[in-house]
């Protein structure tokens, strides 16, 4: 089977008072039925930009190069219309915070089936279905459905938009940030939610900057920094030795390695380099990175990498 | 030191009162690195506020170096106010967003008149802090919204060390940032502590960085003189507290919005 989703060359621009923010640079991945990508960065490196152009949730000031398909058919310059229909039908978002993202005046049960309906279900369809996956998360619609989200547990809470995303059994599930602010056993939940929703044969796109959950979730990752891929490959690769020698610094960051920061900081993105984005920081930096900038080369175990130590492979 | 003492606060919510922390005590050295875990809801951030002296307790006594607080938020004296500190979880909230980034790093001396911004003082010091948190004076200039997460919480930490706190309260400084950057942010406060013997607080969800960073770690169930309420109780109360915060609020709008 062919790949579900493919991202071609996806350049993302935003025209703003200060010039063209590139906010992803010809980004390329592909995600099979049942895969689990990681999208990995910095704040501010076009994680979130990806999974919105995605979803084409970007605003009026900006440029979209490059190509991203579902099934064969292209979402970019796609028709309104067509594209809410596809959107609605076989992809969904698990939104970063679950609180927030539901409305807090009005009860769980309305807003639960009113988005089920959007995916076209009918409301018989939507309660039966709904009932059934809170049932599989050890939630009881009738008990949640006369209740407000702020009434509900965080470890609820999470549960509750991820049946909302899993309702239309999309192809496609984005979950941003999932973990961001949550406490350690709630984390532990929602990556086990997570597993199960890429078990169930959705392709899967994981963006976060928690490296603990990314270990933890496995399956792919893609490092980004400065609006580039810089390395692409299993999780579990990534973690044994990162090819890329932000991915192995990034790591002695953690505290339970060195604790020791990258020197410097990532470059602006309205004023990207034409060499290597991360030569000014690289400890292993000699003449050319300086001079071009790398591709993505094939390194071990399967990985590609944006440097030029294994441009010589 | 500062020193919190049998601290109880809680929030009025739509079944009763929200006990967000009961009892709890807990005391901070100079120089020390203290860190402060428990799951979400457990009254962290509420003790945290406490000890800032932004909140007033229902009950329990905060002193600093011996002077105790009787009053709290604006209405506590500047002098004392300074001396301890709160860097907060999220600095997109944190900061006004109409505050270029300088003005934000400045915006505490100003508003205590301790200078005037056109004051040569104020660059130099301004200079002097973006430079130790890490910021080129490029940033400076812009507004919020065009930095990052992370550079807008190292303006976060310039902003609330540049009054010369005694003690400095981070509540969840890092959690969402990439761990460089968490890295970045500790070292430069790690530097900042050996040169002025700075307390430190360090709240956080995450116990390994708490084991690795500081030196002593207390659980908050375990400062609460009554406590005894399961974990998920305590996220059930942190979201009510919220809820309860929030209608107060509305409730508090709309009071003022009718005519007398």
């Amino acid at each position: 089977m062919s790949a579900l989703l493919e991202v071609d060359a996806l350049s993302v621009g935003f025209r703003t008072r200060r010039g063209i923010v590139r906010a992803l640079s010809e980004a390329s991945v592909a995600i099979e039925p049942g895969e689990l990508l990681l999208v990995v960065g910095e704040s501010g490196s076009g994680k979130t930009v990806l999974a919105h152009t995605l979803l084409s949730l970007l605003p009026r000031n900006v440029d979209v190069a490059g190509s991203v398909r579902l099934g064969g058919t292209e979402l970019l310059g796609l028709a309104p219309a067509a594209l809410r229909e596809l959107r609605a039908r076989r992809m969904a978002l698990i939104p970063q915070s679950p609180a927030s993202s539901l409305n807090p005046v009005r009860t769980l049960g309305g807003q639960l089936i009113e988005g089920a309906r959007a995916r076209g279900l009918s409301e018989e369809q939507a309660r039966r279905r709904l009932r059934a996956l809170l049932g599989e998360l050890g939630l009881d619609f009738d008990f949640i459905g006369g209740r407000y989200i702020h009434q509900l547990s965080g470890g609820m809470q999470q549960r509750i938009v991820n049946a909302m995303a899993l309702v239309g059994e999309p192809d496609v599930v984005i979950a941003d940030e999932p973990t961001s602010g949550l406490d350690s056993e709630l984390v532990e939940t929602t990556a086990a939610q997570l597993q199960e929703i890429s078990a169930r044969g959705a392709s899967l796109l994981v963006i976060t900057h928690d490296l603990r959950l990314a270990q933890r979730l496995a399956g792919w990752i893609a490092l980004l920094y400065a609006s580039r891929i810089v390395e692409l490959g299993p999780t579990a690769a990534f973690f044994e030795a990162p090819a890329h020698p932000y991915g192995r610094e990034l790591l002695r960051a953690l505290p339970e390695r060195e604790g020791k920061s990258i020197p410097g900081m990532a470059p602006e993105l309205t004023a990207l380099p034409g060499h290597c984005a991360f030569a000014d920081r690289c400890p292993d930096r000699f003449d050319r990175c300086t001079e071009a900038l790398p591709d993505l080369y094939p390194a071990p175990d399967g990985v590609l990498a944006r440097c030029f130590v294994h441009a010589a492979r | 030191m500062l020193r919190a003492e049998r601290i109880s606060k809680s929030y009025r919510a739509s079944g009763g009162h929200v006990v967000a922390v009961d009892g709890a005590s807990l005391q901070l050295e100079r120089g020390q690195r203290l860190g402060l875990v428990g799951p979400s809801g457990s009254g962290k951030s509420t003790l945290a506020q406490v000890m800032a002296m932004l909140l007033a307790p229902d009950d329990g006594s905060l002193t600093v170096d011996g002077d105790r607080i009787d009053v709290w938020g604006v209405h506590c004296r500047c002098e004392l106010r300074h001396r301890v500190q709160l860097v907060f979880q999220s600095p997109r909230m944190a900061v006004d967003p109409r505050l270029r980034v300088g003005e934000a790093i400045l915006e505490p001396l100003v508003a205590s008149r301790l200078l005037a911004a056109r004051d040569a003082e104020c660059a130099v010091l301004l200079h002097d802090w973006a430079t130790r948190v890490g910021l080129t004076y490029d940033l400076l200039e812009r507004f919020p919204h065009e930095v990052s997460e992370g550079q807008l919480q190292r303006a976060c930490l310039a902003r609330a060390l540049i009054v010369a706190p005694r003690y400095l309260i981070c509540d969840e400084l890092s959690s969402m940032l990439d761990v460089s950057t968490q890295a970045a942010l500790l070292e430069a406060i790690a530097a900042i502590q050996a040169e002025q013997e700075l307390g430190v607080l360090l709240i956080t969800h995450d116990r390994v960085l708490a084991d690795t960073w500081c030196g002593e770690v207390a659980d908050i169930r375990e400062l609460a003189a009554r406590s005894g309420e399961g974990e998920a109780d305590a996220t059930q109360r942190h979201a009510s507290a919220r809820a309860a915060a929030l209608s107060a609020l509305v409730r508090g709008r709309q009071r003022r919005a009718m005519p007398p």
